[in-house]
């Protein structure tokens, strides 16, 4: 209901110390031109302040020499940027079409239900934050939420209640793909650039990535031998008639490039 | 004829820690990076349009190809960024591919940017996904520790580094030139082309964007040869793929095939569709690509058929819904993500999405009339080619393809005032709990 921040969170103005300034200065140096640092900078001083605040944009934008309105006109677009203090664990249900129909939709209103707050809004102690998320690339996981950016798959109402209820009593929480939940200041500090220790947690892959693979031992099926499609070291001698190929081909692939969509 | 499922991409994902180095070069990983130090780079290009690879992104340009156009006489510096922003509805392929065996993406990076001759290359990550955020970085820091990333990579001469870029949510970056206005610093609304990423792309500079599948699938091309990832797939559409089928099947998953297999070919490698219930509609390649139907069960999933039958390949995102589906509630759904995801870059775009959703909305109400579907297609009409990018055609596709399948299904909110389907049968827990 309130935008109680989130315990242990850092009050606005006097967050941003001199070792963020020197982190925020490295992520810039990543790049050719420092501008590009902009989205990972905005990161870190999330994971600082608990959100994007004025006094993070005013910083980005002295390092990067940019206007405050510049930053800040980025620091609105996207979604992940919050204007708000974010609770502990933000909260996060895939409620587009297909995890929608398959639960999304009981499993959010249930959620709002329990936790008596609405969408991007935060519980009065500050430990979740709920809010309803687009297609996360899980769908084969259907339905799909997330914890502070990490998989819960294949949830129910049941489910979801316990979980959010474990976060809330301070229980130690694993993504149902295995590393443990941190928090979501801790994550914002990863996709700052900053690694924590949590790679190496839980499995290569989740069941449902494996369901295809698996069938194909059990029947034998492979990919074909190189050797007997006879093809190594074959390339070098057709570059001159594919050369040609890409000339003729290349107004009408331009056409089909400008069709091509959305897919990422 | 090659077998039903061909896993090459995904033969590793099983594994004991599947996403280290050392499980990677166990299984042969890196040999193609040694093979390709050893070519020419313009052997490498013309290996990969030879292979016939067409981009995995969902327009199926031709991957070879796009980096020919890279000018090498341009004395701007080349660069390779891969579009790891996969976030159309539907997608779920890129994700489990970078989380369970990053070095394949790596290995290609490397490769991909030998060949164009560029000495920095990025991965933009989508970042609503820290553990695949965290696998990458990982695989980056251990190939930089193996001598498969820095200076003089294998007394080679060449020099090759790697940033890896955590977005900040939002669909539009999947859109090449987007993605790289995000990457620059800035808001994510696409470019005016021409001039092309390939003449100007990142600071103006030459260079070529391509999504992880397809960079991850050249270093199988180099390892095992251009005529080897040709034998597979159908005469324009070369080569395997990652097929996701979500939804209401019993098996949903990743299922590596090579392109031209039909969807019904593969509800049976699921185990069909959810037990006692039917197929009713479904995507080809994410909520971008018109939806098909039971009709189309036996079109060849590659480029060409699924174009032929009015749809798209797109990413062989296979949603797939039964009967117990609302269409009109689904489209509406991905209406409503549209909406919210224009960047607001183009009149048409920014302002059709909304009308369309008000539209919808009474509709699925049933308080709307029949005229609003004449509406509808009409502000299709006026949304489809007419915006910077494919962002507003795909928002088009749903609407459009639903009612030319499923019209009556409209009409029938109307004359019952509302939704005539109960949600819950759909969901995967009805029967089980309330």
């Amino acid at each position: 209901m309130t935008q109680a921040p989130a315990t242990g969170s850092t009050t606005d103005g006097g967050g941003l110390g001199d070792s963020t300034y020197d982190e925020l200065r490295q992520i810039a140096a990543r790049y050719p031109e420092a501008r590009s640092g902009l989205l990972p900078m905005l990161h870190l001083v999330q994971s600082v302040e608990g959100r994007v605040t004025p006094e993070g944009i005013e910083a980005c934008a002295a390092i990067l020499d940019i206007s405050a309105a510049e930053v800040s006109g980025v620091a609105t677009f996207y979604t992940m940027y919050k204007r708000r203090p974010v609770g502990q664990y933000h909260v996060g249900v895939c409620t587009n079409t297909l995890c929608a129909v398959m639960g999304g939709d009981a499993i959010f209103e249930r959620l709002k239900d329990h936790l008596d707050i609405g969408n991007d809004e935060t519980t009065d102690d500050g430990s979740v934050t709920l809010e309803h998320v687009e297609c996360n690339a899980a769908c084969d996981y259907a339905p799909v939420m997330m914890v502070n950016w990490e998989f819960m798959d294949n949830m129910t109402p049941e489910s979801a209640t316990q979980l959010v209820d474990d976060l809330r009593e301070g229980k130690e929480v694993r993504s149902t793909r295995g590393p443990r939940i941190a928090t979501w200041r801790e994550v914002e500090r990863v996709l700052a650039g900053f690694p924590d220790d949590r790679v190496d947690e839980g499995p290569g892959a989740g069941p449902a990535s494996l369901v295809g693979l698996d069938l194909a031992r059990d029947r034998g099926w492979t990919a074909p031998d190189a050797r007997a499609s006879g093809a190594i070291g074959s390339t070098a001698d057709t570059a001159t008639e594919s050369a040609e190929q890409a000339d003729t081909g290349r107004a009408e692939s331009e056409t089909k490039q400008e069709e091509g969509h959305q897919g990422g | 004829m090659a077998d039903t499922l061909t896993p090459v991409l995904t033969s590793d994902w099983g594994d004991e820690r599947s996403w280290k180095l050392a499980t990677y070069e166990r299984n042969g990983g890196y040999g193609a990076l040694r093979k390709a130090l050893a070519m020419a780079p313009d052997d490498i290009i013309a290996a990969v349009k030879d292979s016939g690879l067409r981009g995995r992104g969902g327009a199926g340009f031709p991957t070879g190809m796009k980096w020919g156009f890279i000018p090498q006489d341009n004395p701007n510096p080349k660069y390779l960024v891969v579009n790891a922003d996969e976030s159309e509805p539907g997608t779920c392929k890129d994700i489990p591919l970078m989380m369970a065996s990053p070095h394949t993406l790596v290995e290609g990076v490397i490769v991909s940017s030998f060949a164009i001759r560029a000495n920095l290359a990025f991965i933009y990550i989508r970042g609503e996904v820290v553990h695949v955020v965290r696998r990458v970085q990982a695989a980056v820091a251990e190939a930089y520790a193996a001598g498969h990333l820095g200076q003089n990579i294998h007394g080679s001469g060449y020099d090759l580094d790697v940033v890896v870029h955590a977005g900040a949510g939002a669909y539009i970056c999947g859109e090449e030139t987007a993605l790289l206005e995000g990457l620059e610093g800035r808001r994510g609304q696409p470019r005016l082309r021409p001039p092309f990423p390939a003449v100007a792309g990142l600071y103006a500079s030459p260079t070529v964007i391509n999504n992880v599948e397809s960079i991850a699938s050249v270093p199988s091309i180099i390892d095992k040869g251009a005529d080897w990832f040709a034998s597979m797939g159908t005469e324009k559409s070369k080569g395997f793929g990652i097929f996701s089928l979500s939804g209401h099947v019993a098996n949903p998953g990743q299922y590596e095939a090579p392109l031209g297999i039909t969807l019904r070919t593969l509800i049976e490698l699921a185990g069909g569709v959810r037990h006692g219930h039917e197929l009713k509609f479904w995507t080809p390649g994410g909520s971008s690509t018109p939806i098909l139907t039971d009709e189309h069960l036996d079109v060849p999933l590659d480029f060409e058929a699924v174009g032929a039958a009015g749809s798209m390949l797109g990413t062989r995102a296979l949603q797939i819904f039964d009967e117990t589906t609302c269409v009109v509630r689904a489209v509406l759904r991905w209406t409503e993500f549209y909406k919210h995801e224009s960047c607001g870059k183009c009149t048409p775009c920014r302002e059709g999405t909304w009308w369309l959703v008000q539209t919808l909305t009474n509709l699925e109400r049933g308080v709307g009339r029949e005229e609003d579907l004449e509406i509808l297609l009409d502000q299709c009409d006026n949304i489809l080619g007419r915006s910077f990018c494919a962002l507003a055609d795909g928002a088009t596709s749903p609407v459009s393809s639903s009612i030319q399948y499923f019209r009556d299904e409209y009409l029938q909110h109307l004359r019952t005032g509302g939704c005539p389907f109960d949600p819950v049968a759909s969901t995967v827990f009805a029967g089980v709990t309330a």
